[in-house]
């Protein structure tokens, strides 16, 4: 490995630091299966616009104030009078929510070929303890435009905590380090969003990659490659990541760039669901806005929140929704891994999971009418009627033999 | 005679608690044309004199105004900037916040990105949507904005308009009771000339929101048309590489 480079500088460098062995096993010689499909390019379009938020983040904080006085003002200086600040605030807002549309498609694909499997659960573990950095970011993210939107959705979020039985106040009150949502909070938001969240999210992400190189992607077929290998070692349907998968991603990242700008450079707002129009009209405490919406990506769990008649066990379902998703591999025994191989119950469980997350998400935008709130009722049971079948749907389920090799 | 229509739908009718806005307000289409410079540079010139004397747009400049809409800065300063400031000053209001208190019950909001906010249609029914109430201290009200602190400023140019509530049956049985403007007493402009002058200041009011509009769309065009050509370079390249995998 790497004899034929070690002279010069970087002979030099592999001496004293592993660097043409990193690149052998991670891109070079790391053996991914032959047969990965459209599921397989949000992995890396998730690290893409990882590298998008950062770096419009950084250059947008050269010129935001965290200061409650001015962060509404700076926002629309940027937007004004920065030279291309509006395209580098265009590309952070639809960035963040273009992130959370490559997540759950990324974390679909986990769900339907079974990649939360043994031997891969701790690849899944560290994922969703990145969602859930993900969703913080975003949360604390939101607040610093210091719109409506972001002060009132932020003011009910934390006063969720205030539902926790006995320290509930005093927690929520912690957190805010102010009565209400005020320039301390601002400042402590400030503060994770562009430094805490994203250290920790950056270390994970090392991490999920590092678990998944260590036992190798999961495919299509849910089948381990590593079980047939030829006479050197190499399993027969795996194809080094670089160059074959590095040029197949650039291509899923020019599709993606395409629909990333036509967000970004002609409906920015994308309709109110990336940038609300009540987050153009500077934060007022003494104005609670007509009905309070968090970002389309939190609404599913906040359907479930409403859905609950009491607070306190709202809080409790809404984070058991999200903890759920942690069990997957202990609650799915089916030694079957992909969906293509398993039985029809399986599949119409996942039919329904899918239906009742996006109707969730649909009814977390809307006012809570009796109608609205009985259909998120029907949907939240669904939603963990899914992880209650995945116990018992192995028991009776027919699968089909899964293939030696990986199929086409 | 131009009717400016406002259909209110009583609590008759449960369905409009659904109704978009929540407000159950028709608002006409506003049909601005943001490419329209002149139509821009009117509007410019209605904000300033009719707006910004109580209203601020204090997130923008003069100077990137007048360079947006091609008025040359001697022209700004001559003939838009009442304050005696500067063209690169933001365009603020003199009127004390605590003074407009007292006038208005409330401060009036800053401009700059109320088109974001509330949307063209709604600047642009609200605008037209004023009528006698000699019920209120200012003398009118507004249908499309409620009990509304601010007088109809426009009502030089359009005249004094004054509601007549019908009642029509619905095909259902329930009854809606509709709430139309006359013009009772005609303005210096025409009704469609005056229709004409609040689209021109909610083109600009628009383009207030977002000054980067044009640009955004003109760039746009440019990275999308290379990215279709770096995808076809992209794929042919991807294709040569999986040649003999399959």
């Amino acid at each position: 490995m790497g004899e034929k480079w070690n002279k010069g500088l970087l002979g030099w460098i592999d001496a004293r630091f592993p660097l043409s062995k990193m690149w052998y096993e991670h891109l070079a010689e790391y053996y991914a299966p032959r047969n990965f499909n459209f599921w397989y390019y949000f992995g890396s379009l998730a690290l893409l616009v990882l590298v998008i938020q950062i770096l419009t983040g950084i250059w947008l904080t050269m010129n935001y104030k965290p200061d409650a006085a001015l962060a509404f003002n700076s926002v629309e200086y940027i937007m004004r009078d920065v030279n291309w600040g509006w395209l580098i605030r265009y590309m952070h807002s639809t960035g963040a929510s273009m992130f959370f549309i490559v997540v759950y498609l990324h974390m679909f694909r986990g769900l339907i070929y079974g990649s939360f499997k043994k031997p891969r659960e701790l690849i899944w573990i560290f994922g969703m303890i990145i969602y859930v950095c993900l969703m913080a970011e975003a949360f604390m993210g939101y607040l610093l435009p210091w719109g409506q939107m972001s002060y009132w959705g932020a003011q009910v979020i934390i006063s969720l905590f205030g539902a926790i039985p006995g320290i509930g106040d005093a927690l929520a009150l912690w957190i805010r380090g102010d009565f209400v949502i005020a320039d301390a909070t601002l400042n402590r938001f400030f503060a994770f969003h562009v430094i805490a969240v994203p250290i920790v999210l950056l270390a994970l992400v090392v991490l999920h990659i590092l678990a998944l190189h260590e036992v190798g992607s999961n495919n299509p077929d849910g089948v381990e490659i590593k079980k047939n290998k030829d006479a050197n070692g190499i399993p027969l349907d795996g194809i080094p990541f670089h160059p074959y998968y590095t040029v197949k991603d650039i291509v899923g990242v020019v599709v993606f760039l395409i629909i990333f700008s036509i967000i970004v450079f002609f409906m920015p707002e994308m309709g109110g669901w990336f940038l609300e129009r009540d987050n153009f009209i500077p934060a007022d405490p003494l104005k609670t806005p007509e009905h309070i919406v968090p970002l389309w990506y939190f609404t599913p769990f906040y359907a479930i929140l409403r859905a609950v008649p009491d607070k306190f066990l709202g809080v409790v379902a809404m984070g058991g929704a999200i903890f759920a998703l942690f069990l997957l591999p202990w609650l799915d025994r089916s030694p079957v891994k992909s969906i293509r191989y398993r039985g029809m119950s399986y599949k119409v469980a996942v039919g329904v999971f899918v239906i009742s997350f996006i109707a969730l998400g649909y009814l977390g935008t809307q006012p809570a009418t009796t109608i609205m709130t009985n259909f998120a009722r029907l949907f939240s049971l669904l939603y963990f009627g899914f992880f209650v079948s995945l116990l018992i749907i192995p028991k009776f389920e027919k699968t089909k033999p899964v293939p030696d090799r990986v199929t086409s | 005679m131009k009717k400016i229509l406002a259909i209110v739908l009583l609590a008759l009718a449960p369905a409009c608690a659904f109704a978009a806005g929540g407000q159950g307000v028709h608002l006409d289409h506003a049909n601005i044309d943001p490419t329209n410079r002149q139509s821009l540079q009117r509007g410019a010139r209605l904000f300033v004199n009719y707006c910004l004397s109580c209203h601020s747009a204090s997130l923008m400049r003069y100077e990137h105004m007048g360079k947006d809409l091609g008025i040359d800065e001697k022209l700004v300063s001559e003939n838009l900037i009442f304050t005696g400031g500067k063209v690169g000053d933001l365009m603020t209001v003199a009127t004390a916040p605590a003074d407009a208190k007292i006038w208005f019950g409330t401060v009036p909001p800053d401009l700059t990105v109320i088109a974001r906010a509330r949307g063209v249609d709604w600047l642009y029914t609200y605008l037209r949507s004023f009528y006698r109430d000699d019920s209120r201290h200012i003398g009118t009200n507004n249908l499309v904005f409620p009990d509304v602190g601010m007088p109809n400023v426009l009502w030089e140019l359009q005249g004094i308009q004054e509601p007549v509530i019908t009642t029509v049956k619905e095909d259902d049985g329930t009854e809606v009771k509709v709430v139309e403007l006359e013009l009772a007493e005609p303005g210096k402009l025409t009704p469609v000339e005056f229709d004409r002058a609040v689209r021109d200041l909610v083109n600009f009011l628009d383009y207030l929101g977002e000054p980067a509009k044009h640009e955004r769309r003109a760039l746009g065009t440019k990275v999308i048309l290379f990215l279709l050509l770096f995808l076809v370079l992209a794929y042919l390249l991807k294709r040569d590489y999986w040649k003999d995998v399959h």
